[in-house]
Formats: C-alpha cells, structure tokens, sequence
C-alpha cells in the first residue's frame, strides 16, 4: 500500500489540537446540513399526512386550492354526478376546517376538525392504538391522538369535552397523526364536521374519487375535470407535490431550511479549508522534500486530497452517530427529522466534495513550492 | 558514451532581478562520472548551492547545458525536472528533512513510494537500504529519536533506496561532529565506490578531503581549481556490509 495515506494521517493526527478543531467544523456543518435537510424531509411528510394516508384516486378541490387544510369550499353536487360516472368506485365529500375545543377544566384550545369516512375509507384515523373507530358513526363522538392528551385535557377513551359547545366523546385514540401546525386533528364524522366547522351542508371542502380497479385512470380524469367546472381535479400524486410546494415554498419554510443548510455549508467548507491550509503550511518543508526527491505533484496533491478524505470520513461518521441520536429524540414530537438512506449519501457526498474542495487553497499553495528550499534550510 | 552520469557544460545561473540581480554560476564545466566521489569546496557565496541544484534540476541554467543520464534539461518544465530527480538523483541535505511523523523505515521507502513502488518488496528494500547504513535495528524509530548521525545515515538510506546513478549530498556532514561525519563520508565514499554511484558532496569541511577522488573549487562563480583527491589513499573500513 501506497505511504500517501500513511503521511496524510500521520499529518492530521500529528497536531491533534487541530484535528480536533477540524473535526468540530466539520462535525457542527454536517449535523447542521442533516438537521436542516432532516426538518425539511419531516415537514414535507407532515405537511402531506392526510393525502399519503386518504384510499383516494383523484381530489376534487376548490379552484386555486394549495393544500389539505385549504378552508375554501365547494358545491358538493358535484360527488353526486361524479359517483355516477363510468370508472368511478366511489366519490366521497371531505370536511375539514377549525373550531374550538373546550376542555372539562374550561380551557379552550383550536382543533382542526376531519370528517372521517368509515363507509368507503376514503380518510379515516389511522394507526389506531386504542377504542373503536365505527363508534365516530355514533352521536358525537370523536378520535384524537395521543400526543395530544395534555392539550386536550384527555387521558383515555371516554374522556370528554366540548366542540363549539356541543358535548363530545373520545372513543378512538390514535398514535402518531400530528399536524406540523401544531393544531389537534379530531376525527368525527361527515354530519358531525359540518356542525363543527359551520360548512353549510351544499358545501365540502374536497371530493375524494376512488376508481375502480379496471378504469381507464386517464380517461376518467379528462371525464371528471369535464364535469367539473371551476372544480379542479388532481391526481393524489400532484396534490401532495402541491401541498408540499405550498408549505415549502409559498411559505418560505422550505428557503429558510435551505438557508441554513447553505450556511452549515459554508462554515464547514471555510472551517475545513482554514485547517486544511494551516496544516498545510505547517508541513510545506515536508511537502518541498517530497518535491525534491523528485515527487510528481500528483503524489503531493493526493496526499491533501487523503487528508481531505480522512477528514470527511471522521467527521462524518461522528455526525451520522449524532443525527441518528437526534432522529430518535425527535421521532415524537411535533416536527420529527427525517433522515432517508438517501439523505445519509447524499450528506456524505456533500462532506466530501465540501472537504475536497477545502483542499484547493492547500494545494494551490503547494503547487507554488520551491523545492530548493529544502536546501536553505 | 562516456561515464559521466552528469555532464554540465558553459553553464551560467542568474538569480533574482533588477537590482537584486545576482550572477550565481559565469560559465561552469563540470562532469560527474561513475565511482567517483567529488568535492565541491568553497567560501560561502561562491556558487557552491546554486551549482548543486542546477546539476540536481532544481533550477535550469540561464544558458549553457546540463546533462542527467543523457537527458537534457534545458527547457524542461517543473514535472520534468522531477521526473529526472525522480529517475536519477538521490539528495541528501544538511538539515536531512526526514518526515518527522514517519518511522525511519517509512521515511527511506517514502523515496520508493514517490516512484511508485508499493508493498512488500518496497518494505524490504528500505529495510535493507538501512542495514546498508548500519540501522536495521531503528527501522521502527522515529526520528525525533535517532541522534543526527543516525538521522543522516537514514537521509543516505533514502538517497541511495532507489538506486540513482548520483547522489548530490549538500554538507553532509555540516550538523554532525567529527566521528559522526566520518561514518557519513564513510559510507558516502564506498557509495560512490562499491556501487558505481557518482557521488557530489557540497562542503566546506575541510576533514573530508581525505574521502576525495577529485576535489572542485568553485569561487565566484567560477571553477577555479580542479585536483585529484587522495586516490592512492587506502580505503576506510566499512562500518556495514554492503547488500544493495
């Protein structure tokens, strides 16, 4: 095996202080980078959990409509002519909308009110952990999640307060349906919404279609946006991507995340850069003996390239070991951070290209050796 | 063709510019052959360094020419020069410039590595390259604890590993006392001797003529005397076997 990789380790572990100081760089810019991207990927999952967890094909929104929890509304006449249609399974109203949610102790906290559909399963509560959710058929009953407990004064099924005055009961508890706004999601069903949230009964805020396994999805979808009017239909795919887009971006959540990743970026690169350099500089007679005995520049340049490298790889294996430790910490609250095995390479490639690059000033300082310095020393 | 493994001709060497102009070499002839050792003695100033780097390929002289195992290095570029160091010079330096952070062993097969010689039979080589100089056994020493002389048999060690056909050695012996340098000249002379390298020492010592076969005085730029050393001199004991 080559000694380059000996002498670029032998260089960075030499001066541990500095190693280690690198190694703080680089550890703080990636975590930094994983914890912005991370948030990123857990709000753009957040923001679409009702639309991953709906059976349906197709969503019949209220023109212009950016997200589940658009409060405009439609004519819901038109379920009744798309149910008809050739090709459609079923096409089921959604409700949704905020109300008030007083607790046993007089306390009152917003909810955001779901009508869940039992009969067809468009949307229902899902990840159930406890009572029955058939029961949300029945009077004035509710499903709300645990992580909710405190906030809405609930300990079990059974428990009960008041929405907009009307006495209800919790008879299903679910496990892990929290809203990235940070708003209660309570389950009831279609009649019970629209008491809820004052939606007149002409009105939905959505028109969840299902197809039926032998429609022709494309001929449908033409069909329905025909028979839709001012209604827009999109397919489950491109509202997600619309709902997404909208919190990401119309908002500004999405830039201020890429934001700081960019900043853990440029710290890490300028952090990385300046020890890599100083490093560098502290070795210069070394690398102008090299040079001396006849070393091509290739050998020095892989020399920094492999304590770039080496950089990289330590660094990012202590920061992969935090972000997985934070991933856990924040797998139940209420923006959990989201790292795929995608993210993981793609952090891993960006700590390499971003120690590599680190290295130009070095080597660019390097390229200017004179080898016969080595002689007036 | 000749033994002369380096072969300058007319060379002359300017440094700097403007005022700062200096004439370091003013038409130099000099040949390096096989088996020989030589001297190269002169006040401080009078080109002695400049004439070292300019046969080593540091630099490329303002005119005349240099030769290095029959290749010329006028308007060769930087990764040239290097290739030609790479090839056919060994250096060793005063200050010997071993890497502080490698094992002496490591620090000889560095010079093999650069030449893209790898592995095992590399590690052998510098082991037997250091046995050569008489320090097998500190193989696994880091520098920072050999004494000087110990340091510059590992600088030779390095210098010779890689069989070059010359070795420029810059004052050897100018950090080490007296039986210290001895051991080096020692080993540097049956260098040049036993394994046909042409050897080039830079010194102003005068303790090392005895180990001369010709003794060059440069002043000013200028060779200015050119003499036998002491040939009929009868050889210095070998402080190692020679296995190389």
């Amino acid at each position: 095996m080559s000694l380059v990789l000996t002498l670029a380790s032998r260089n960075l572990f030499h001066d541990r202080l500095r190693f280690v100081a690198t190694m703080v760089g680089i550890v703080f810019s990636v975590v930094l980078v994983m914890i912005q991207m991370g948030l990123f990927l857990g709000f753009g999952r957040m923001v679409t959990t009702m639309i991953d967890h709906a059976s349906a094909d197709f969503w019949i929104l209220p023109k212009g409509a950016k997200c589940f929890e658009d409060p405009s509304l439609l004519d819901v006449k038109l379920r009744d002519r798309v149910a008809t249609m050739e090709g459609v399974s079923w096409a089921v109203p959604l409700v949704i909308g905020f109300s008030d949610w007083r607790l046993e102790s007089g306390e009152v906290t917003p909810v955001f009110i779901v009508s869940a559909d039992l009969r067809d399963g468009s949307l229902q509560p899902f990840n159930v952990v406890d009572g029955n959710v058939q029961a949300l058929t029945q009077g004035a009953n509710v499903a709300v999640d645990r992580s909710y407990f405190d906030r809405l004064g609930v300990s079990s099924v059974g428990s009960t307060a008041e929405i907009r005055g009307r006495k209800v009961r919790v008879v299903a508890i679910t496990d892990g349906i929290r809203s990235f706004a940070t708003t209660p999601y309570v389950f009831v069903d279609l009649k019970n919404a629209r008491n809820y949230t004052g939606t007149p009964r002409d009105r939905a805020s959505s028109v969840l279609v299902r197809l039926k396994d032998d429609a022709d999805r494309e001929k449908v979808l033409s069909a329905i946006r025909a028979e839709a009017g001012d209604a827009e239909v999109l397919t489950s795919d491109d509202f997600r991507s619309r709902s997404r887009s909208f919190w990401l971006f119309g908002t500004g959540a999405g830039a201020a995340l890429f934001a700081g990743a960019l900043l853990g970026v440029i710290v890490g690169t300028v952090i990385v850069a300046q020890t890599l350099y100083s490093s560098t500089k502290d070795h210069l007679s070394e690398f102008a003996t090299l040079r001396a005995m006849g070393s091509s520049n290739a050998y020095i340049y892989g020399v920094i390239i492999y304590q770039a490298l080496i950089n990289a790889v330590v660094g990012f294996a202590i920061a992969a070991g935090i972000g997985f430790i934070v991933v856990q910490m924040t797998a139940k609250s209420a923006l959990p951070i989201v790292i795929t095995p995608w993210l993981m390479a793609a952090l891993f490639a960006l700590t390499v290209v971003m120690c590599v690059a680190s290295g130009i000033g070095a080597i660019i300082r390097v390229v200017r050796i004179d080898p016969a310095t080595v002689f007036m020393r | 063709m000749n033994d002369y493994v380096v072969e300058a001709k007319s060379v002359e060497k300017t440094l700097g510019r403007g005022a700062g102009e200096v004439q370091a070499l003013r038409g130099v002839d000099l040949a390096l052959r096989r088996g020989e050792l030589t001297l190269l003695m002169g006040p401080s100033g009078s080109g002695k360094t400049t004439l070292l780097l300019v046969l080593g390929c540091m630099l490329t002289p303002s005119s005349g020419s240099v030769t290095v195992c029959g290749t010329p290095t006028a308007g060769a570029d930087k990764e040239a020069l290097a290739r030609i160091r790479r090839e056919h010079v060994g250096f060793v330096f005063q200050s010997y410039h071993l890497f502080p952070t490698l094992t002496a062993a490591q620090n000889v097969q560095l010079a093999l590595d650069i030449r893209g010689e790898h592995g095992r039979r590399a590690a052998e080589k510098s082991r037997e390259a250091l046995a050569m100089v008489g320090l097998e056994p500190k193989a696994n020493s880091l520098p920072g604890g050999l004494s000087g002389g110990e340091q510059q048999r590992v600088a030779i060690a390095r210098a010779l590993v890689a069989n070059p056909s010359v070795v420029l050695a810059d004052e050897p012996t100018g950090a080490l006392d007296g039986k210290n340098g001895q051991t080096i000249m020692r080993i540097l002379a049956d260098t040049a001797h036993e394994r046909e390298r042409a050897v080039l020492v830079v010194t102003h010592d005068p303790r090392v003529v005895p180990y001369a076969d010709r003794i060059v005085e440069i002043e000013d730029g200028l060779i200015v005397q050119e003499r036998p050393g002491e040939t009929d001199r009868p050889r210095m004991p070998k402080t190692v076997p020679f296995r190389m």
